[in-house]
């Protein structure tokens, strides 16, 4: 590694690891005066990935911000995981980025190569989006922080929510899981540079191909599994949908190290507190051994998307989406409200 | 018995400086941390390694007695 800055070294918690619990959220939200408006199509009242306004009959605007503290160590590639992260959120709504704004903190110190580095990243991945960076804000801390505000245009009637799942719907999930569990690992050196690669490659795609053959198919909900992972979004897809999501434990695409990595200890405080949220929602059915429990509560760095739509189309939706994002996987279907929002099966 | 004092430290350090420990290969250990992530994730070693766990927690501190 060249970079005399090792970044990962000035973060306490790595990427979307950093995210404040929901619950806590939740609490920080509430009892807040807020205008309503007709053309807000989606607020936070259902925790969704981004907040989405009417323009007009055939526009509505998508806007969202996301950024956290060094992943990786690679500054170029930092900023590239960071602005992928943010871009996602507008996929998840169904929509395409248009704007971005920089997001940014640095130490004094830092060096502006490692500074230009993370801004050329970003700027890689919003031209490859399709979007244009305009300005942005940057401060310095001590802690290094990058990422977007991103604006994007959705069609108001091909909007996609979190809470629009269906009972007779599958779920797709398109990128495997075990990123934070993983990069935990890795800061003991016990995670080979091939799996890392593979890792980096992977936070560093955009959902843009995903979403754009998803497009293509009736989908009733859509989010990405990113901090929450995949069972606080999977929650929140539940109960926004008063419905039941069941997740088939063999189903779910995961970095097979990371089952042994997890059953060893190296997992990020955030899957804990993914667990004490979403934990009295979820009734796990059967044996499901205790390391794959954790990689279901593991925080994802700019993970994939998470998609209902109907049974009758998701062998020829799972085919396509495995061209452009191969781990693809149905990982579950959904059902009429039951004991339980999450069935762990 | 071998004690590892890992509070102050957040995840995976606890569970590093256990492992690095734990090649002397001795019988007992005794781990002091103070956050259940680092609870949960050196019981998770330990238990992955053979080993039994005794929990106590005091004013949020947690002490682990891992033994075969």
């Amino acid at each position: 590694m060249e970079n005399q800055v090792k970044l990962t070294k000035l973060a306490s918690c790595a990427g979307c690891g950093a995210k404040v619990g929901a619950g806590t959220l939740c609490r920080l939200l509430e009892g807040f005066d807020t205008h309503s408006d007709p053309k807000l199509l989606v607020g936070y009242d259902k925790s969704d990935d981004a907040s989405v306004y009417a323009v007009s009959e055939e526009l509505a605007i998508v806007q969202t911000t996301d950024f956290f503290p060094p992943i990786v160590d690679d500054p170029f590639l930092y900023g590239q995981i960071a602005a992928t992260n943010a871009l996602s959120d507008v996929y998840a709504m169904g929509g395409e980025p248009k704007l971005a704004l920089n997001i940014m903190c640095i130490p004094e110190k830092m060096e502006q190569h490692t500074v230009q580095e993370i801004l050329r990243g970003g700027y890689a991945k919003a031209y490859e989006a399709g979007a244009i960076i305009t300005g942005g804000h940057t401060i310095h801390g001590a802690e290094p922080i990058y990422g977007l505000a991103v604006t994007g245009f959705v069609h108001p009637d091909k909007l996609w929510r979190n809470c629009g799942a269906r009972p007779g719907d599958v779920l797709i999930l398109t990128k495997p899981l075990g990123v934070g569990i993983l990069t935990t690992a890795a800061k003991a050196a016990l995670v080979e540079q091939s799996l890392l690669d593979k890792l980096y490659t992977q936070m560093s795609t955009l959902n843009k191909y995903a979403r754009d053959v998803l497009t293509k198919y009736s989908v009733h909900a859509c989010t990405d599994v990113t901090g929450f992972a995949l069972l606080g979004h999977s929650l929140e897809m539940a109960q926004g949908s008063a419905v039941t999501i069941h997740l088939r434990a063999e189903a779910i695409p995961y970095h097979e190290e990371a089952y042994e990595m997890a059953s060893m200890g190296f997992i990020p405080a955030g899957a804990y507190r993914n667990r004490e949220f979403a934990e009295a929602h979820v009734k796990v059915l059967g044996n499901i051994p205790l390391p794959l429990q954790d990689i279901c509560y593991d925080p994802q760095t700019s993970g994939g998307l998470l998609c209902a739509l109907p049974e009758a189309e998701a062998k020829a939706c799972l085919d396509e989406l495995q061209i452009v994002a191969p781990a693809s996987a149905i990982v579950g279907y959904v059902s009429e409200q039951l004991d339980a929002a999450l069935y762990l099966e | 018995m071998q004690i590892i004092d890992a509070r102050g430290l957040s995840c995976p350090e606890p569970v590093i400086l256990t492992r690095q420990a734990m090649t002397s290969g001795a019988d007992s250990y005794q781990v002091m941390v103070d956050n259940n992530t680092s609870k949960e994730n050196v019981t998770r070693y330990a238990h992955h390694q053979g080993y039994k766990v005794q929990i106590s927690e005091q004013d949020g501190e947690y002490t682990l007695l891992i033994s075969k």
